[in-house]
């Protein structure tokens, strides 16, 4: 479709991130922490997709993800596609990575869980079963799964 | 590197049959004071009185010694103290932690912040692995063996923690299970799939009768009230998950009947005085592999 090159060209340096589910991008521009950015930033969602039915894309100019980051938008964006552009070009084009576990950026949905009454960084085993992304608690056991993940700050 | 016994899952095959071996030599012989001069800390930040006796006495027949508390009352938790700094200021009074907390992960938390070995003695809705341990022992004890045993587990499948450790433990002995539940206290579909993974066949049902002659442990939970928002369908099916005496003509010879305890109502109590129940042995099993964990843990039996 022509939006989705329209927006990329539209940035001349920065960060376009594609692919997004619709219901994951709010939960994105927290663990990015956009509501802090300063740059351009411009968002769109609900855009059909042959792909995922419907998506949403974020463009950021001049900043560039760093390896961590996109981890995180790995375990709400499992098909996210982060593109580095560079003087309006595609430089690198890269389809997020889930990592095996993760550490502190996720709520443990069960309320009995001992992270959620003491100060102590939450760790998860990822999980992948079919298409969907669950979390296993490394403190109590029990699993977060993607409906009801909840991103802390 | 320390060994902690926070989750079942922390021992492997091999380990859970070296408690069993030390267990039984701790039955035969439970004089044995090895622990003279170690102090174990009892931290029952959630009182149960069952399993914290059970514990201590344990640790007294080893000879060792136990400090610690029955419940939070008299502690400066009652102060606001964190669970992290508690946990780490007994650590340099002991050379043991065994605690019960009613948050689900304390004891995972607890074997981090401290460099001693971590018991959980229960915690929350997630883990007792000393009852898994003493649950085998009693089946091993009474069936000669683990392997290839059909083991029915009755009640609320859904919540108990007890019948989901003792899937995860037995699911290394080739066990056919029969999970006996009433439709919203089903097992949950991970500990099917887990089982399914592992190529390990099991029956579903929601009621005793057609199975219970076939199977070699009978394994009863409660049904709680709490769990239902329909109290008519509490009332419609808390009677098909009472196991009564008439019912065990037919039953193999060796089957034997365990439960968790404590016991309400699932067991009549005419079924007290058949050969076949084994709940209250049970208890004394308890602490023979206790013994045998403390005693692991700690190094002092190999």
């Amino acid at each position: 479709m022509e939006t989705k090159n329209l927006n990329v060209k539209a940035i001349e340096n920065g960060t376009v991130i594609d692919h997004i589910p619709s219901e994951a991008l709010f939960k994105i521009i927290h663990i990015l922490e956009l509501e802090k950015e300063t740059n351009l930033i411009t968002f769109g969602s609900n855009f059909e997709s042959k792909r995922m039915g419907s998506k949403a894309i974020i463009k950021i100019a001049n900043r560039y993800c760093a390896d961590d980051e996109i981890n995180k938008i790995s375990i709400v964006a499992p098909m996210a596609c982060v593109n580095t552009i560079k003087n309006y070009e595609v430089v690198d084009k890269r389809n997020v990575v889930v990592p095996e576990s993760i550490e502190g950026f996720v709520k443990c949905a069960n309320p009995a869980c001992i992270t959620n009454h003491e100060k102590i960084t939450t760790k998860f085993l990822v999980r992948k079963k079919n298409d969907e992304l669950n979390l296993r608690c490394r403190y109590c056991e029990k699993t977060t799964t993607q409906d009801n993940m909840v991103i802390l700050k | 590197m320390k060994k902690n016994l926070v989750s079942i899952t922390d021992f492997s095959k091999e380990e859970m049959l070296k408690i069993m071996d030390i267990a039984a030599d701790f039955e035969k012989n439970p004089y044995q004071r090895i622990l003279l001069g170690k102090v174990i800390a009892s931290l029952f930040f959630e009182p149960s009185t069952r399993t914290r006796l059970s514990f201590e006495s344990a640790i007294n027949r080893l000879g060792g010694r136990v400090i610690g508390f029955s419940d939070t009352s008299n502690t400066s938790v009652s102060k606001g103290e964190t669970f992290h700094d508690t946990i780490s200021t007994i650590s340099n009074y002991c050379d043991m932690i065994v605690m019960r907390h009613s948050l689900e992960g304390a004891a995972r938390y607890a074997s981090e912040v401290s460099r001693l070995p971590v018991i959980n003695a229960g915690d929350g809705a997630n883990q007792h692995p000393s009852q898994t341990l003493l649950d085998m022992y009693s089946i091993m004890k009474t069936q000669g063996g683990l392997d290839g045993l059909n083991i029915m587990l009755v009640g609320d499948l859904k919540y108990g923690r007890t019948v989901h450790s003792l899937l995860q433990a037995m699911s290394h002995f080739k066990t056919h299970f029969t999970f006996v539940a009433p439709p919203g206290l089903a097992m949950p579909e991970e500990y099917k799939e887990h089982l399914n993974e592992l190529g390990i066949p099991f029956t579903e049902t929601t009621e005793m009768g057609k199975y219970i002659n076939d199977v070699d442990i009978i394994y009863m939970t409660r049904v709680q009230r709490e769990r239902f928002s329909d109290l008519m369908e509490y009332e419609k099916v808390k009677n098909a998950y009472i196991l009564k005496n008439n019912m065990l003509s037919e039953t193999k010879d060796n089957m034997r009947i365990l439960h968790p305890l404590p016991r309400v109502n699932e067991i009549a109590t005419d079924v007290d005085s058949n050969p076949k129940a084994y709940y209250f042995n049970q208890t004394e099993n308890g602490v023979y592999v206790r013994m045998a964990i403390i005693s692991y843990l700690l190094g002092v039996k190999k």
